[in-house]
């Protein structure tokens, strides 16, 4: 086992997902396994390669700095769980 | 007429056979006859019969193009303004999407009709869409198996005549291995062909939209809406778009194509391998000449795939967080309890782990270990690629290890339903061009075989399987009960 139980519920903090008790053990494995595949690439030697992060090696496009984006605001906020005046509303941050 | 390919629809549309409405009517019909096959998660049916009304006054009018009236499908992925875009998750079960996908755009431009969204692996993370929070869609060759993911909708419903043709999106292999084990053509673009605006994220430099269909040539049609630089896309390649039909009859002779020895070994059933062999002889027939290549860091592509996707797809999913639109748990604590309960009720086990297992590679510490050295193996993957092509024109072949397995067969083990991608992960590394077609049956269950080519090579690929698809007819089967 690579993981241990408070392992994955640290990585699940991380990752703001709650992961139920029960289950915890059964991550743990799963993640273990997938941690023991990628091992294999420790076979192979990549001394001095450079990483490849995008398969076109392409660099970002620029653009004139001009408003192209309309006003979408209601759109969005009318699929939103909860609004107020405009706002997204979360419970409360500051006591 | 549901059986006709859309070049033959297009036809009929324009000699007066059927109008769209007609063809639009009888494939919503059996999609509801079908529902137990499970391909739909919405039927936009009011839609489609608009768009139908308004496809045969452009036939009238004159100013229709080959997509004009033609019932296509669009995988749940895609963002369809005003209708629910899912995902296959429970977390945009209630999401309707405010703008549509530039792949939605052009085919409503074209004038083509939208039948429905079609079911997937929870964010096309999956092989067999078992993943979906809408439930395992049925292989219509045999209902007790798995049609393959993540685009299982789409090949399914293309196999079982629900839809002319489908959209479907390619990270590891969701458009190639469901193509696969439903009898389909499937097409996954060179990486940047096809805009990824509104195309729901899960690992952005891997995933690519693509054609799904009956026939190479059908792909084509499809293809030459799809493809095209789009300013909305920042990985979006400003290249011109070749008339992906023209090419489509030219002939093959002197072809080379290359087998790598790496596709042919260990854990490639017999039976399959010899399908591909049959298959690569019909090739040789045509006057191509077959070489053994090999690319030894082929290898390596699963792990180095099991880093980078599950990496990129951590911080894409982040957006999910129960504040501006999809699920939200009831009475949040605070505001950490409302993004851990939203997303953990939310989504499904196989993409917490691959959020968790990528958070963990991204995290302090582990970062070189993991994700640098992923993609120090991909550059090493995607220079095999490079080499190979070189020295041949075509790389072909299997698409995966076996035909369709058995719904719930793999599901317990995510580490085998991960391997059974072997033959097609690799392509996705490297950003290449490649197609499944159908090439024979193994126990009444199709086979798929796989070419791949260079980069932006999508018309040769397409004019070398609609050449295959002019002396076979594999393409051309019908599963029993879906006639």
């Amino acid at each position: 086992m690579f993981l241990t139980a408070d392992e994955v519920k640290k990585i699940a903090h991380l990752a703001r997902l709650k992961i139920n008790d029960q289950d915890i053990h059964g991550y743990a494995k799963d993640l273990s396994d997938m941690l023991n595949l990628m091992t294999q690439m420790g076979a192979l030697n990549t001394e001095g390669i450079n990483p490849m992060a995008h398969p076109m090696d392409q660099e970002q496009r620029l653009r004139p700095d001009e408003v192209t984006e309309c006003d979408n605001r209601e759109k969005f906020q009318a699929i939103a769980p909860q609004v107020e005046a405009g706002l997204y509303l979360v419970p409360k941050v500051i006591d | 007429m549901h059986n006709k390919t859309i070049a033959d629809l297009a036809k009929g549309l324009r000699s007066g056979e059927f109008s769209s409405l007609e063809l639009t009517l009888a494939f919503i019909n059996r999609i509801k006859q079908y529902s137990q096959l499970n391909c739909y998660i919405t039927v936009t049916e009011e839609l489609a019969v608009q768009a139908a009304r308004a496809a045969d006054d452009r036939l009238a009018a004159g100013n229709a193009n080959l997509l004009t009236g033609i019932p296509i499908a669009q995988k749940d992925i895609f963002c369809t303004e005003g209708v629910k875009t899912s995902c296959g998750s429970r977390i945009l079960d209630n999401f309707i999407a405010p703008y549509s996908a530039t792949t939605v755009e052009k085919f409503t431009k074209s004038g083509a009709v939208m039948l429905g969204k079609l079911n997937m692996d929870e964010f096309a993370m999956g092989s067999s869409n078992e993943t979906s929070y809408y439930g395992a869609v049925k292989n219509p060759w045999d209902m007790t198996a798995v049609p393959g993911g993540s685009s299982g909708g789409s090949a399914a419903a293309v196999a079982a005549r629900l839809t002319a043709g489908a959209t479907g999106t390619d990270t590891g292999g969701s458009i190639r291995q469901p193509a696969a084990l439903c009898g389909v053509t499937g097409l996954k673009p060179t990486y940047g062909r096809v805009s990824r605006y509104g195309m729901i994220a899960y690992a952005s430099s891997l995933d690519q939209g693509g054609p799904m269909a009956r026939s190479a040539e059908d792909a084509a049609i499809m293809l030459q809406t799809m493809a095209g630089f789009d300013e909305k896309d920042s990985t979006s390649v400003d290249l011109p778009v070749p008339d992906y039909k023209q090419g489509l009859d030219n002939r093959i002779e002197g072809l080379k194509i290359g087998l790598p020895k790496e596709f042919f070994s260990e854990g490639l059933n017999s039976a399959v391998a010899s399908t591909i062999e049959t298959a690569v002889d019909e090739y040789r027939k045509l006057g191509a000449q077959i070489t053994e290549i090999s690319m030894p860091n082929l290898k390596l592509a699963i792990p180095a795939y099991y880093v980078i996707a599950p990496a990129e797809c951590s911080a894409n999913l982040s957006r999910f967080d129960g504040v501006r639109y999809g699920y939200r748990c009831q009475n949040p604590a605070d505001l950490t309890d409302l993004y851990t309960r939203s997303r953990g009720e939310a989504f499904g086990r196989e993409v917490k782990r691959r959020i968790l297992i990528g958070t963990y590679a991204l995290s302090a510490g582990y970062y070189d270990a993991y994700y640098i050295k992923a993609q120090k193996v991909r550059r090493l993957i995607s220079e095999d690629f490079k080499n190979a092509l070189t020295k041949v024109d075509v790389i072909m072949g299997p698409v995966t290890p076996t035909t369709a397995f058995g719904i719930g067969e793999k599901i317990g083990n995510p580490i085998e339903m991960y391997l059974s991608d072997f033959y097609t992960i690799a392509i996705n590394l490297a950003g290449v061009p490649a197609m499944s077609i159908p090439a024979g049956f193994v126990n009444g269950k199709p086979v798929g075989l796989q070419i791949i080519g260079n980069y932006f090579a999508e018309d040769r690929l397409l004019n070398i399987a609609h050449q295959y698809q002019q002396v076979t007819d594999w393409h051309l089967q019908i599963p029993k009960g879906f006639e």
